[in-house]
């Protein structure tokens, strides 16, 4: 376990384990997208497009999901002093911050017609756009300090005083009257009988479980950069420099 | 305890109260964040009548009269009081008899609530037309998903 922690095994891990979790995220995609775009039939009320909540749901979850690892990465980070659970925080920041983005924007766009509206002030969609303010806010302050430790520290403390935020998003259509609908599943009661019809559920829990592994890809593909960055300096580092011709160019 | 220890009690406790704290603010915000009242709450005076203000509630069947294109009478209920909502514009896609609305507007002096905006609520339930169908008609095929709404939650 504590071998890999250390960036350069983790480096090799990472990149032996990419191919994979991209492959299996890859068909995930494709299998979800077929069964959701063809094969799920059409709502009776919404007609087709509720089909944007396949894409719309699994984002919203992995923006809460990626704040609580970029927060636990921080705390990690703050407490344990390990590099690689502060490098797995700021590489994780712009991932979540799209997702949330992309949560905002189909959200937008399937309100406009089922709802009337493009956007309304209710208590989820403000909590979740708070969501995405706080990602920026960790961006930018990350990117304001040079000093990589002390840019983590303030960083993870920033995380941490937003997760508040997280049971708010979820609880929000629960403790008060919003526009947006409570959730049709998660709740205990709801996994015995689901308010989604099952040939339109199983293409919105595989496109979950698509959005979940493109997560982590795209993470350790993120972190094998911070590790480069941060560890330039060292010779294990400089050693894959002048193994890899193409880059020995552009590095004298 | 080693400082490490220290460390992480001290940002533990931190975040305890920071949860408190919000929660504490929340609460007292409680009024204030919600988005609209049910018709209950404005019959009781709980609703800021004398400014604009949303209401909420399913549309009652067999209330919505159109008298042309664009003018649009119904009532809504949360099945306990109901209010009559006069609108005139165009209604959302959603917009049908026993479904959730919410609209905006003031009340008159008649206690007829004349809405400028009218947005539909997704009632979260996902099935196929035909499903529809066999639940409004249970002699057809069974159905598996229940919609018929035994009491309404604002």
């Amino acid at each position: 376990m504590y071998k890999y922690a250390s960036p350069k095994n983790f480096y090799a891990l990472a990149g032996r384990l990419i191919p994979w979790l991209g492959a299996v995220t890859l068909l995930l995609f494709i299998a979800g997208l077929y069964l959701g775009l063809y094969v799920a039939p059409p709502d009776y009320q919404q007609g087709d497009s509720y089909r944007i909540m396949f894409i719309h749901v699994p984002s919203a979850w992995m923006s809460m999901f990626v704040y609580m690892m970029m927060a636990g990465g921080g705390l990690v980070g703050l407490v344990w002093n390990i590099k690689l659970a502060d490098m797995l925080a700021t590489a994780s920041a712009p991932i979540g911050a799209s997702l949330t983005l992309s949560a905002l924007v189909t959200g937008s766009l399937w309100g406009r017609p089922t709802w009337g509206t493009y956007w309304v002030w209710d208590a989820r969609l403000t909590s979740e756009l708070i969501l995405f303010f706080l990602y920026m806010g960790f961006i930018a302050l990350q990117a304001a300090i040079d000093d990589p430790r002390r840019s983590a520290r303030a960083g993870a403390v920033l995380a941490l005083v937003g997760v508040v935020n997280i049971p708010i998003i979820h609880f929000s259509v629960v403790w008060w009257n919003t526009l947006h609908q409570p959730a049709s599943i998660g709740s205990l009661g709801k996994i015995v009988s689901p308010s989604i019809y099952p040939s339109m559920l199983h293409p919105l829990l595989i496109m979950s479980v698509a959005f979940f592994l493109f997560y982590f890809t795209v993470l350790l593909i993120r972190m094998r950069g911070e590790i480069l960055a941060r560890e330039r300096h060292t010779g294990w580092v400089a050693e894959i420099v002048r193994a890899t011709p193409e880059i020995r160019g552009t590095h004298p | 305890m080693k400082p490490r220890h220290k460390k992480l009690f001290l940002i533990v406790g931190g975040l305890a109260v920071l949860t408190v704290a919000s929660l504490l603010i929340l609460n007292a915000f409680r009024n204030n964040l919600v988005f609209y009242f049910t018709p209950t709450q404005v019959l009781a005076g709980k609703a800021p009548i004398h400014s604009e203000f949303r209401v909420g509630g399913l549309v009652e069947k067999g209330t919505v009269k159109k008298s042309d294109g664009l003018n649009v009478d119904f009532v809504v209920t949360d099945l306990n009081k109901s209010i009559p909502v006069h609108y005139r514009g165009i209604l959302p896609d959603l917009f049908r008899a026993g479904q959730g609305v919410v609209c905006q507007g003031r009340l008159n002096a008649r206690g007829q609530f004349i809405a400028d905006q009218v947005l539909a609520k997704h009632d979260a339930k996902y099935m196929p037309p035909e499903v529809a169908q066999s639940l409004k008609h249970p002699n057809g095929a069974t159905a598996q998903v229940d919609s018929t709404p035994q009491s309404y939650k604002p």
